[in-house]
């Protein structure tokens, strides 16, 4: 144990005075600054993608309002959609409204379904299921969250629809509708719903159900009266994430809910055609128009407004998901 | 093995030197020391107080330290000195600072966002938090074992060649490995299976490795922060001989909970006490209550507090 | 299901019985709690046994190994899939070092500053956008502005963009997971922060980061509507291969939006459908080699 040689440090301790310190860095670190600098770069590629994103959307949106016989004023406010003619006839309209009154008629039906199911898995999940049964679920709807849009929207289109007409009537129920695309809709986004609120009803601290227990409350009331009201930050938040997944659900309507904006407004007959704004993109986007055209410039003004309307939805939850956490 | 031999005060240092120690006994003196453990004296306890230490080599001084998180104090106005070769304990109840005050001597702290250290701290006579010093030179030139043996997820070589390729050493690195183990007396349990994951060995092993590992550096001072706490008494009572083979080229600074410990294995020691800032607010802050030869601290403490410690009629 | 009594219990337990109505009432709320939760996962089966009665008898080695025809019989979806396995080898490039990049700097070395918080909330927020925005953006940038057109590079950058913030936040807990002891070990050996990150957080983050890895890229193939929109065709009777970065490209989940959208009901119904399983074998095959690293990795902890 002891052949082994004294370390050299002890020795090479400097007399004092000398002009660099003791301790100062032996060799300059340009590489590591520089790698630290790429580093950086990488995370910056996010906000360069929002930057990019906003930019973009909204100088081609602006663009569309730059050709003549296109007001904006009239994409606000006007109640028909009919843009692939030439600006100049009288055929031209240019009026969202629309699109949107169809991407919300189908995000209503979908919440219809989705907050009532979503809510009482999370309920099951969080205060009456066995941890086994809960470990089993939960995986579940993680796959079914991961099920490609466009194996929902041939779902929808392939059997919700027949099952809709069967159920209600072929002459009532259109090959295309708002309501088989909203039910499946519905269905994607239930995980959202479950997951997010189950995680906010389980992390209600134990003291407070307990107390509840205590006072000889039975499950369902502590579950409705103590433990939902608690959680309800995140159950908005929840709600509000899911709106937002499905305004820009573009498959499942795509290929279900028809390429036909509403006629009249408000249009709120569930069994009827429409045309969802992410329906018009990818429907527009499939004649490969020229840039610089009525139709190309539409594109990016419906995804303009597209976006628009899930950032804010988005930051909202965001908000609030992070004040409920700070809670506990 | 290491030799306790009772002797006259040192005036020098020489590298060389035979294991020459003055021991301290203790009145604490432990009954559980393993078969492997030192030859106690128990004779020096009245010698031990008055020899003139301080001409040995000071490697740390401290001038008025003190450390806050935020705006909270965790440690206010230390002074004290670290000297060459020798092994320094710090004792004291939980939450008097002595780890905080540990952290300081390589710069730890500056890795905590929101930790501040105010006054004086030398190396060598050098200002350790001076603008030109490197935190990474001066982690390198001062090791530290932590707390929970904490080996890299890999192979014990890969352990113990991560410090010379990252300081890029012009060094054999199986030598480096070697060596190191050797001195870690850890080499003969692990020659044969280098490649195996430093995760596979136990617990005290790992504590081991870890000690070799912080040689591989070439290090002057060794820092260790509770190192046997995670231990079982047998792996305690290795890591405790090894320290003081250590003692011999190394600076050690230790910090434990164990009183014992501090008296078998230091030859100076410092205690800390834990105050509370105020009535109504039970965050406490550390301070220094003296600093002496472990005899001297343990026979004879010249503060109430300390021989109520070490009585063991608080903390 | 809402039985109530049980006689056989001796007398003295009754008067910590519930009331009878009460018990009903508990049952009831129970059993509809769990059909709603079942609702959802009768759909997913529905769905699956769905697909497979209308798409089993059109698989076969033909349709792997065919391009895609007038006639239903021979259709195959050769380009489709050569399109996905291409897209899938570009993105997991680019995604890999950029994603873990980020996530590395922000795990490890930004500051706490507004600029920090500002990249937190911005990749929080880029993870809610709907994905045909990021179509939109490789349409007028990747496509136009950059002159890439419609082609392989334009969708494999497309979707690069549309993952990174799902790649960044899983990398981000991988590294969050390595413990903290670790990286003082190496620091206490006079490593820098960059030579503890690179070589001892990064190796240890490793598994978990490419299980986090091959969901998102699961997910990337799975996405139509960005790809769509940034310029993938319909049809095409050649093979892709991630070194034809500028020729055009299609990809499975492009192809069954087009079988679907077919008058005809044998490509509507039989061929997307033989598409679709295709589609979600790669999925599930995907999944299960995340799932096995995952578990591989537990193992050796």
């Amino acid at each position: 144990m002891s052949t082994v040689a004294t370390p050299s440090a002890v020795g090479s301790v400097p007399p004092e005075g000398s002009g660099k310190h003791i301790l100062a860095a032996p060799r300059p670190r340009y590489g590591e600054k520089v790698v630290l600098g790429l580093l950086w770069l990488c995370a910056a590629i996010s906000v360069v993608t929002t930057v990019g994103i906003i930019v973009v959307l909204f100088t081609e949106a602006v663009a569309l309002f730059g050709i003549p016989g296109v007001s904006i004023v009239e994409f606000f406010t006007d109640t028909a959609w009919r843009p692939f003619t030439d600006p100049g006839s009288d055929n031209f309209r240019i009026g969202v409204l629309p699109l949107l009154n169809s991407t919300l008629l189908v995000t209503a039906i979908a919440l219809a379904i989705a907050i009532p199911l979503g809510l009482a898995t999370a309920i099951y999940l969080s205060e009456y299921a066995r941890p086994r049964v809960r470990r089993t679920v939960k995986p579940f709807l993680e796959l079914l969250a991961g099920v490609p849009t466009v194996v929902l929207g041939y779902f929808a289109l392939t059997f919700m629809t027949p099952l809709l007409r069967s159920l209600f009537g072929i002459e009532r129920v259109p090959i295309f509708n708002a309501m088989s695309a909203g039910i499946v809709v519905g269905i994607l986004v239930v995980p959202t719903i479950a997951s997010i609120s189950e995680d906010s009803m389980s992390a209600v601290p134990r003291a407070l159900r307990e107390g509840a227990y205590g006072l000889g409350s039975a499950r369902r009331h502590v579950a409705l009266k103590i433990v939902f009201p608690a959680a309800l930050s995140g159950i908005v938040a929840s709600i509000i994430l899911a709106f937002g997944r499905a305004v820009g659900e573009t498959l499942i309507v795509s290929l279900a809910a028809g390429n036909l904006p509403p006629a009249e407004l408000p249009a709120t007959n569930p069994f009827q055609q429409v045309q969802t704004m992410t329906a018009y993109i990818t429907q527009a986007v499939g004649g490969e128009s020229a840039r610089g055209s009525v139709t190309f410039q539409s594109i990016f003004a419906v995804g303009a407004l597209l976006f628009v309307l899930t950032f804010l939805v988005n930051l909202i939850a965001l908000r609030i998901v992070r004040r409920f956490r700070e809670e506990y | 093995m290491d030799q306790r031999i009772t002797s006259e005060p040192l005036t020098t240092a020489p590298s060389t030197a035979q294991p020459i120690r003055i021991d301290a006994g203790s009145s604490a003196t432990p009954s559980t020391s393993a078969a492997s453990g030192p030859v106690w004296s128990q004779d020096s306890a009245g010698s031990g107080s008055d020899r003139p230490g301080a001409s040995k080599g000071v490697v740390f001084g401290a001038n008025d330290v003190s450390v806050h998180y935020g705006s909270a104090p965790a440690l206010v106005n230390v002074t004290l000195d670290i000297r060459e070769r020798e092994i320094t304990a710090f004792i004291g109840p939980s939450g008097c600072g002595k780890s905080t005050f540990l952290r300081c001597f390589n710069r730890t702290n500056d890795l905590i966002p929101g930790a501040k250290v105010s006054g004086r701290i030398d190396y060598h006579a050098q200002n350790l938090y001076a603008k030109d010093v490197d935190a990474v030179e001066v982690r390198r030139r001062i090791g530290m074992v932590f707390q929970k043996p904490n080996p890299f997820p890999k192979s014990i070589y890969d352990n113990l060649t991560f410090g010379p390729k990252v300081n890029r050493m012009k060094v054999d690195f199986d030598e480096v490995v070697e060596t190191s183990l050797r001195r870690a007396a850890l080499w003969d349990e692990v020659k044969g299976k280098l490649k195996q994951n430093a995760y596979s060995l136990s617990g005290g092993q790992q504590q081991r490795l870890c000690i070799a590992r912080a040689l591989t550096v070439d290090p002057e001072v060794i820092l260790m922060d509770e190192p046997c706490s995670a231990l079982d008494p047998i792996a305690t009572a290795h890591i405790e001989d090894l320290m003081r083979e250590l003692e011999h080229d190394y600076t050690i600074v230790i910090v434990t909970h164990n009183m014992q410990q501090a008296a078998r294995v230091s030859d100076r020691t410092a205690f800390f006490t834990a105050e509370i800032e105020s009535e109504d607010d039970d965050r406490r802050f550390g301070r220094l209550v003296e600093i002496g030869d472990t005899s001297k601290i343990f026979s004879n403490p010249t503060d109430k507090r300390t021989e109520d410690y070490i009585s063991g009629r608080f903390g | 299901m809402v039985s109530t009594s049980t006689p056989t219990r001796e007398r003295v337990d009754q008067s910590f019985r519930a009331p009878v109505g009460d018990t009903i009432r508990e049952r009831f709320t129970q059993f509809v709690l769990l059909i709603a939760t079942c609702v959802a996962l009768v759909v997913l089966v529905t769905l699956l046994v769905d697909i497979v009665r209308d798409g089993a008898s059109g698989l076969s080695l033909n349709f792997l190994t065919q391009y895609t025809s007038r006639i239903a019989a021979n259709s195959g979806i050769r380009a489709g899939l050569t399109g996905t396995l291409s897209l899938m080898f570009l993105v997991a490039l680019l995604t890999f070092p950029l994603g873990v990049g980020a996530a590395l700097y922000l795990e490890e070395f930004a500051p706490r500053n507004l600029w920090t918080r500002l990249l937190e909330t911005n990749i929080n927020n880029l993870a809610g956008v709907p994905s045909i925005v990021y179509g939109l953006l490789g349409l007028s940038v990747f496509v136009y502005v950059l002159g890439f057109g419609r082609s392989l590079i334009t969708g494999a950058l497309t979707l690069t963009l549309l993952v990174l913030p799902v790649v960044i936040v899983a990398s981000r807990e991988a590294f969050r997971a390595v413990p903290r002891e670790i990286r003082d070990g190496g620091l206490a050996l006079g490593a820098t922060p960059l030579q503890v990150a690179v070589r001892q957080t990064l190796p240890a983050a490793v598994p978990s980061i490419l299980t986090g890895m091959i969901l998102s890229l699961s997910r990337a193939i799975g996405e139509t509507a960005p790809i769509l929109v940034a310029g993938a065709v319909f049809s095409r009777r050649a093979d892709n291969a991630p070194w034809h970065l500028s020729e055009s490209y299609t990809a499975i989940p492009i192809q069954i939006f087009d079988f679907v959208k077919r008058p005809q009901e044998e490509f509507q119904i039989g061929v997307a459908s033989a598409a679709i399983i295709v589609l979600m074998a790669l999925l599930l095959v995907m999944n299960s080699a995340a799932i096995i690293i995952r578990n591989r990795y537990a193992r050796n902890r």
